[in-house]
């Protein structure tokens, strides 16, 4: 889960990271209020979305008077705005960040990360701020420091003081630097994050240093004990099918394909989209039902796929183990009569009691079109979406 | 002969007594030698009690004590699952295998701290467990599509696992046993550990390596295949199709910072001599030609 950059501050000036001053806004108005209240003579309009490269994409501006702070947010508020991660149809900007302006003198990368090959957190700290953790690591690799962090130790002085010193921070700066290491790092393991990324951190005009940016992607399977964080939620900023599946507990993802597909099991659910997209297709969607597939949840998966206007087929693909083929036949037919699908299904049953879910199908009356492996679904899904255009 | 597991594994469960525990303990009773294999469940509150004449007690200590077993499933659930690996861990038991999906990755990383320099090996969590056909099966597999043979299967996934047994079962090739590691970013054994064990088992032949997109641990095993493996091996990564940033299902399942993406698993695969397909409906007969020649 993610989160703005103002929660993200307001996470990091708990664990005693100092931030620019800053009041997050909905309306041009209170963002004159707020740049009113901070006072001071330069101001920083932040479009507030999930999405990172906001400053390229025109979402973040500087104001040198309370005019231009209106301007700008009455420019941001609203627009659809396009960045990298985005996709091409943007992010509507709801929220704004009005902050005090900072003296940068130079700018550093640092980000958390969970290392799966060292199974610890990792520190990552560059001299090249501003600029993404990728490309940094991708054109030159020497220029990051990484830091894998004793899980029973923490992230102590000296290598905390040793990282600062090697991507360039001021001495002068160290021990500022060192208390902003460990407090990201107390932040992410409190929180129970996957990801934390300050870009940049600044060094001050006076030597200070200060987190000029907060990014925060959070562990779902860890929400349960952080009801503050999912307070910060914003379901805004998600997909809304994404939400409405999560309601029925079920795993699905917005693609931009025509092809439908309902599987049981994240790892058969990826490779039935390959499948298609192997035989000419493309997948309109993840989906994945789980292992306890009720009629329900079926019948709400339909219903999530017919939502999407590029529909044009839809192909299920179920090994039976535990779930019964009977019983996921029967949830099939009932949900397909339910939302009286008006696309071709192509459905492909393999496993426990496999012959009396087929049967279930064919005795259904509706035209199901009937895979006798997972290949020829899929070609039959394929050919059935062609002929839909 | 098997890896990891046979007929005379004796087995513990740890969280037998919830809805989840209790009806996978049923199936893997009924499976094979299961009856002799399931001797113990551990439940503090519930010790003496019997659940289908399993004794119930109150630690994994006192259940490796009474009964000799060497071996526990977890299907505690997730706020309490990394705390049943390390009691599992404490009491000195050879092999663990937790279920359990949704396990914090926090409290993963302190567990797999706290094992570093202990005996106990880690499969899992978030796995389908793993079964050698025909004697024994600990977890969550339908074990009738299964058959004993001499194809080792290794994947990150329960169904896509069902897939590439039911289509070496349909082919007429069984396996020596089938091992599920698991969904989640910071787990036990790996498909290195796995492999290594498969080529060192005189009963397995060759192997069927499942992987899917995040993480390098299938580049890093097609290295060390490249150098060691003497047997051939069969290898398929779900999610060429995966968009980057998002978790497809299981939370290891991400592609991120540019790392982790499918084509450059297969890469390296193929490189390795892995014998690769593309279509997840190809892997039995993909074993099939190789094994022929």
């Amino acid at each position: 889960m993610k989160i703005h950059e103002y929660q993200g501050k307001e996470i990091l000036r708990e664990f005693g990271v100092p931030t620019p001053r800053g009041t997050a806004c909905f309306n041009t108005d209170e963002a004159l209020a707020a740049a009113k209240q901070l006072g001071g003579k330069v101001w920083v309009v932040k479009a507030q979305i999930h999405a990172g490269g906001r400053g390229k994409g025109g979402g973040v501006k500087v104001a040198k008077s309370l005019d231009e702070v209106s301007q700008y947010a009455q420019q941001i508020l609203g627009m659809q705005l396009v960045t990298h991660q985005t996709g091409p149809e943007g992010q509507k900007v709801r929220r704004l960040l009005i902050e005090e302006g900072a003296a940068i003198v130079k700018e550093f990368y640092v980000g958390m990360v969970v290392d799966r090959v060292a199974q610890r957190v990792a520190l990552l700290a560059s001299s090249e701020g501003g600029m993404e953790i990728e490309e940094v690591a991708k054109h030159s690799p020497e220029k990051i420091q990484t830091v894998r962090i004793d899980p029973a130790a923490g992230l102590d002085v000296d290598e905390a003081a040793a990282v600062a010193r090697a991507i360039g921070i001021p001495e002068v700066a160290n021990a500022e630097a060192v208390k902003v290491l460990q407090g990201l790092y107390q932040a992410f393991v409190e929180k129970d994050a996957m990801l934390a990324e300050i870009n940049p951190l600044i060094v001050t005009a006076d030597n200070h240093v200060v987190a000029l940016d907060a990014k925060f992607n959070f562990d779902s399977n860890a929400l349960y004990r952080h009801p503050e964080v999912v307070a910060m939620r914003d379901l805004d900023e998600e997909d809304p099918a994404e939400i409405e599946a999560s309601k029925f507990d079920l795993s699905y993802i917005s693609l931009d394909g025509d092809i439908g597909c309902l599987v049981n099991g994240a790892g058969l659910a990826m490779a039935t989209m390959d499948i298609i997209k192997l035989y000419g297709g493309s997948p309109a969607n993840f989906l994945d039902v789980g292992g306890g597939a009720t009629t329900e949840k079926v019948t709400e998966a339909f219903k999530l796929m017919l939502k999407n206007p590029h529909l044009k087929a839809i192909l299920v693909n179920i090994f039976g183990g535990i779930m019964k083929c009977d019983v996921i036949a029967e949830g099939v037919v009932a949900a397909a009569r339910q939302v009286h699908l008006t696309v071709p299904l192509v459905v492909r049953l393999e496993g426990t009691n496999v012959d009396l879910g087929k049967k279930i199908l064919a005795e259904s009356g509706l035209p199901i079109i009937s895979g006798n492996d997972m290949a020829d679904a899929a070609q039959k899904v394929v050919a059935a979406a062609k002929e839909a255009k | 002969m098997s890896i990891l597991i046979n007929k005379d594994t004796r087995v513990i469960t740890q969280g037998m007594t919830g809805k989840v525990g209790q009806f996978h303990t049923q199936q893997c009773k009924a499976y094979a030698n299961g009856a002799n294999c399931f001797v113990a469940g551990v439940n503090p509150k519930k010790a003496g009690e019997e659940f289908e004449g399993i004794p119930v007690y109150a630690s994994v200590r006192d259940a490796k004590q009474a009964t000799g077993a060497t071996v526990s499933v977890i299907y505690v659930p997730p706020s309490g699952a990394a705390a049943a690996i390390d009691e599992a861990v404490e009491a000195e038991l050879d092999l663990v295998i937790c279920i359990t999906e949704g396990i914090p990755v926090h409290d993963m990383i302190k567990t797999r701290y706290k094992m570093q320099g202990k005996k106990t090996l880690l499969i899992g969590p978030n796995c389908p467990g793993l079964i050698t056909p025909d004697e024994i099966k600990i977890g969550i597999m339908p074990g009738h599509i299964h058959k004993k043979g001499r194809i080792g299967v290794v994947s990150r996934s329960g169904t896509l696992t069902y897939e590439a047994v039911g289509q070496l079962t349909a082919l007429g090739y069984g396996q020596s046993s089938c091992v599920g590691i698991g969904g989640d970013p910071i787990n036990g054994l790996k498909h290195i550990d796995v492999l290594r064990m498969f080529n060192e088992d005189p009963d397995t032949d060759a192997v069927i390596m499942v992987g899917e997109i995040g993480g390098s641990d299938e580049e890093e095993c097609a290295r060390w295949i490249k150098g060691n493996m003497q047997k051939p091996v069969v290898g398929f990564i779900a999610g060429i199709t995966a968009p980057p940033g998002k978790r497809m299902g299981h939370a290891g399942a991400i592609i991120s910072g540019g790392q982790g993406g499918a084509e450059d698993k297969l890469a390296v695969m193929e490189e390795s001599g892995i014998y690769i397909t593309r279509n997840p409906a190809e892997m039995g007969r993909t074993m099939q030609k190789v094994l022929k020649g």
